[in-house]
């Protein structure tokens, strides 16, 4: 259709950026190099320099932060070196809250983006804003929201307890089950909205022909419905899981002092008094490093699907 | 018309967990509304509908403080909004116009960098820079962290729009003589224009609801609204802090409201 103008007066097709793409681009290398991946390397270089007391470093080359995290010489410093598993325990918790709270979103976000994706174009699109609003509210006051509702003197336990339901309140609040809790609660959007969008796309004369060869509906649903839309899944795990493992808001609203994840422990070395900036730095360097291999990961089994398969 | 328990597509349960989804999205948020309007100095026993709350927010004692953290996050956001959606237009326009070009992926990938680094470390590695070449920490450094995290937000609906614009236009535009930016003021840029608006809100949203890299690179003293809503939670929740959410969840609700209200409007003129 176009065929007609491309050969008109000025040749080739051309485009009004031919050329100037540098320039145009110009400003975001610019912001977000400066901004963002030149500090991730100040921050690499930090993370093995040695600590000022008080905040800061020294410019002395040292690998007392890794060795802090993974290496424990006892009180001294003179003990025979074991793992230290303080640190690694604190990354293994957060990694099974993580876990638990993209099965949980899973579970309940499957059936969801389904339930919607074969709704009518009308009912869909409300039902859609309705997920989407909650995204965009602000996570501090969705947090705050379920610290007030799940407290022990809140409206959750004051209904339970005039419906006969208990006795006496429940303690939820300052548990491994309120951490859980906030961040299924905080990212479960992110589970629905990709799986919904790999449903849309979902051609569903697939189940009609597994059904006419006799699958009933559940084999149908796990051996075509989910491998079809597997991109979607996966892409909503991650969209949970990253976020979760790195959480701060709902590990230390709702978990309290005691249930440490990742979060607290960066945010301790840099706002307390006891601030160590290369130990907090080191923690950051390990956690972007596992994420960025959970990533590498992703994209390689997502080129995986494209070029072979399907 | 088939029952819809006889149709394929049909899974039993499916309905009520996607209900159980709203309501365990939607029930906090609720209950705090009511419980902003309770009549009451205890922030769980009701008492009645009043608005002693927001009066409290406006003209209470720490009024003063939230409102100075008020114009502080309006201004950043305002400011970062402004600014990262230049940067995500003129992005937009380089990646999806024109020819590719050597470098293209790696910068499609620094521009969803900020997605993908953690906010924590986005935090740690913004802070230690600042301070590593003497930044002074306040508002501006804010200003410089939110910039970042907001191009990408900016980015995905602006290039989305762009994408969805044939070249054609831009074709008869330029057959017609009309300079390359002619051809951008007069027509690319105003059928762009809803792809713009809709990363322009939501790049403001973004920047509005950041707290942990907001504490991280704010100096001692100076607060954004999540920031001094933070501080005062960790006193204990008081019923102020609940008309102060109400309102911030309003806010933001508006806000996601026109943003829908223009991409589709967008979308339906073609």
């Amino acid at each position: 259709m176009a065929g007609w103008i491309t050969k008109g007066g000025h040749g080739a097709q051309t485009s009004i950026v031919d050329g100037k793409q540098h320039i145009l681009l110009m400003p975001a290398w610019v912001v977000i190099g400066i901004l963002l991946v030149i500090p991730v390397l100040v921050m690499l270089i930090y993370s093995f320099l040695t600590q000022d007391f008080r905040g800061g470093v020294i410019w002395e080359f040292t690998l007392e932060a890794y060795d802090q995290f993974f290496i424990d010489r006892g009180l001294f410093g003179d003990d025979p070196p074991r793992i230290e598993w303080t640190y690694i325990g604190i990354f293994w918790r957060s990694f099974l809250q993580a876990l638990f709270a993209m099965v949980f979103c899973f579970l309940i976000g499957f059936p969801t983006a389904y339930f919607i994706a074969t709704r009518a174009p009308k009912s869909r699109s409300f039902w859609l804003f309705l997920i989407t609003i909650p995204y965009w509210v602000n996570l501090l006051i969705r947090t705050v929201s379920m610290k007030f509702l799940i407290r022990d003197t809140g409206p959750l336990n004051n209904w339970l307890m005039s419906w006969g339901v208990i006795d006496d309140p429940i303690s939820m609040i300052n548990t491994n089950f309120a951490i859980q809790l906030g961040l299924f609660y905080s990212y479960l959007p992110f589970m629905v909205l990709p799986i919904y969008a790999s449903i849309e796309r979902y051609n569903f004369a697939l189940s009609e022909a597994a059904a006419d060869l006799y699958s009933n509906r559940w084999t149908t649903l796990f051996k075509v419905v989910i491998p079809a839309v597997k991109p979607g899944i996966i892409a909503g795990c991650i969209l949970v899981f990253i976020p979760s493992l790195g959480a701060f808001l709902a590990p230390d609203l709702l978990g309290g002092a005691k249930n440490f994840m990742i979060g607290s422990l960066v945010e301790e070395q840099f706002k307390g008094q006891s601030g160590d900036w290369p130990f907090g730095a080191a923690v950051s360097m390990i956690l972007l490093t596992i994420i960025m291999i959970i990533l590498l990961f992703y994209a390689r089994a997502q080129s995986r699907d494209n070029t072979g398969g399907h | 018309m088939a029952k819809p328990s006889q149709r394929i597509s049909w899974y039993p349960g499916f309905r009520e967990m996607a209900w159980l989804c709203l309501i365990i999205l939607y029930a906090p948020l609720i209950i705090v509304t009511i419980y902003s309007f309770n009549n009451s100095p205890s922030i769980t026993i009701w008492k009645g509908f009043s608005f002693v709350w927001y009066n409290e927010v406006f003209f209470g004692p720490e009024a003063a403080k939230f409102k100075q953290a008020t114009i502080n996050s309006l201004t950043i956001a305002i400011l970062a909004a402004v600014t990262s959606t230049v940067i995500a237009t003129l992005s937009a326009l380089a990646m999806i116009r024109g020819r590719a070009f050597r470098g293209q992926a790696v910068t499609f990938g620094l521009i969803n960098l900020p997605l993908m680094v953690p906010e924590i470390v986005t935090a740690v590695a913004t802070l230690i820079f600042f301070a590593s070449i003497g930044f002074e920490r306040g508002l501006l450094s804010i200003l410089l962290a939110h910039i970042v995290f907001c191009i990408p937000f900016a980015y995905l609906p602006i290039a989305a729009r762009l994408q969805g614009i044939s070249s054609v236009y831009e074709q008869a535009a330029r057959d017609l003589y009309a300079t390359p930016g002619q051809t951008f003021r007069l027509i690319l840029f105003p059928m762009m224009l809803p792809g713009i608006l809709s990363g322009f809100l939501l790049a403001f949203i973004i920047s509005l609801d950041d707290f942990i890299i907001t504490n991280f690179v704010k100096g001692a003293g100076v607060e954004t609204l999540p920031t001094a809503i933070f501080g005062a939670v960790k006193q204990g929740i008081k019923p102020n802090i609940m008309a102060i959410s109400t309102l911030m969840l309003a806010a933001s609700i508006l806000l996601v409201s026109i943003s829908y209200l223009i991409s589709r409007m967008g979308n339906n003129r073609d």
